[in-house]
């Protein structure tokens, strides 16, 4: 057994084999999965908001948001051997927490697509999905098959 | 100057939100012992500026499972609050006024429900009412929003509302001897930034 490596909310890390990343409590927030099956290089970018160039004030921390965070991830990744033509996605989290009375405020839907966007973009697939829905979710990532695991409370670990 | 994130507020600011909490926890206290006919008291309430790490270690890690009441602040100023509740709390409240602890902390009943969105209604109302007298603004809260998850995705919540701006909140622990039991809760504030501006002006305090 390798060790986990945690990436907390707003962070990006990378994970080669025994080694796997996790990242505790997504709400709204999305954890994005990046594996290179040929070189078992296994990236993780917890993101909370869809696109940098939204931001209000600028964006002052790349990895927070989808766009400037994959980017950010993609790059670590091929720095560190994977080919970026290889690379899949496993994605969770995107939840809406709090039941809202005006439908107008569901930023888990909106990371999600805005996600979706960005991946679509660098021409990568995503192969496996955990996302919305009303629960908070812990999303552990395996560099040694890419194997995503879902924990949640009172709910079965679920493995993709 | 205008206020760009919380990490610029100075220590002046920081007392006066240290006011308006003390102000609020004693609402709190008063109406509380009201409504659950028990001797209620609150110490002095501590008010920090954290970062999202802190504030989750502060409320036992990310994965810890509490019960979160929402509510968005409307009128003159604009925010959110997020009061947090262990199951030890809860459960004091319904063993003070239905006489048994909570069955299930993640399928709350309905009488189970409506007593913490009660009690969070009373916590919210009185900072609010405290900033509202303080000031002479206008400031109404939601009805409150509940759910029981693990308190990193709870938090995440008001939080990613800041990200845009600053990574700190205010929280307010809040120590309550209920019945003779001393238990916690949390109070984390989420203000606009404009309304921060408004507040401090509205206090004659320079920002």
């Amino acid at each position: 057994m390798g060790k986990a490596i945690t990436v907390g909310i707003a962070d990006l890390n990378v994970a080669k084999v025994p080694d796997s990343l996790v990242t505790y409590a997504l709400g709204s927030c999305v954890g994005v999965c990046l594996y290179d099956n040929s070189k078992k290089i296994a990236g993780m970018v917890h993101i909370m908001l869809p696109l940098s160039t939204e931001a209000a004030n600028g964006a002052d921390n790349k990895r927070r948001y989808a766009d400037t965070g994959i980017k950010e991830l993609i790059e670590l990744m091929i720095k560190n051997g994977a080919s970026k033509t290889s690379l899949t996605a496993k994605i969770a989290g995107g939840a809406q927490m709090f039941k809202v009375a005006s439908a107008t405020f569901n930023i888990g839907e909106r990371n999600v697509a805005a996600v979706k966007k960005v991946l679509a973009a660098n021409g990568i697939r995503i192969v496996a999905e955990d996302t919305g829905l009303d629960y908070g979710r812990t999303q552990y990532f395996y560099a040694e098959n890419g194997a995503m695991e879902i924990r949640a409370a009172s709910k079965p670990t679920k493995t993709f | 100057m205008a206020i760009k994130n919380v990490e610029q507020l100075q220590a002046m600011h920081l007392d006066v939100l240290k006011e308006i909490g003390n102000i609020g926890s004693g609402n709190a206290a008063s109406s509380l012992s009201t409504f659950l006919q028990t001797s209620t008291d609150i110490t002095v309430p501590i008010v920090r500026l954290l970062d999202f790490n802190e504030t989750v270690n502060f409320l036992g890690g990310p994965e810890n499972i509490t019960i979160g009441m929402l509510v968005n602040i409307v009128g003159d100023i604009k925010g959110m609050m997020l009061y947090i509740l262990e199951e030890e709390f809860a459960s004091q409240l319904t063993g003070t006024l239905f006489g048994a602890p909570i069955e299930d902390l993640m399928n709350l009943n309905d009488m189970e429900k409506s007593l913490i969105s009660e009690v969070g209604n009373i916590m919210s109302a009185s900072y609010i009412n405290a900033i509202a007298s303080l000031t002479g603004m206008t400031i109404d809260i939601s009805v409150p929003m509940l759910t029981t998850d693990m308190v990193g995705a709870l938090l995440s919540v008001p939080v990613i509302e800041f990200a845009q701006v600053g990574d700190k909140v205010l929280f307010i622990d809040d120590g309550f001897t209920i019945g003779g039991k001393e238990i916690k809760s949390n109070m984390i504030l989420v203000p606009e930034m404009d309304s921060l501006e408004t507040l401090f002006t509205r206090l004659g305090v320079s920002v």
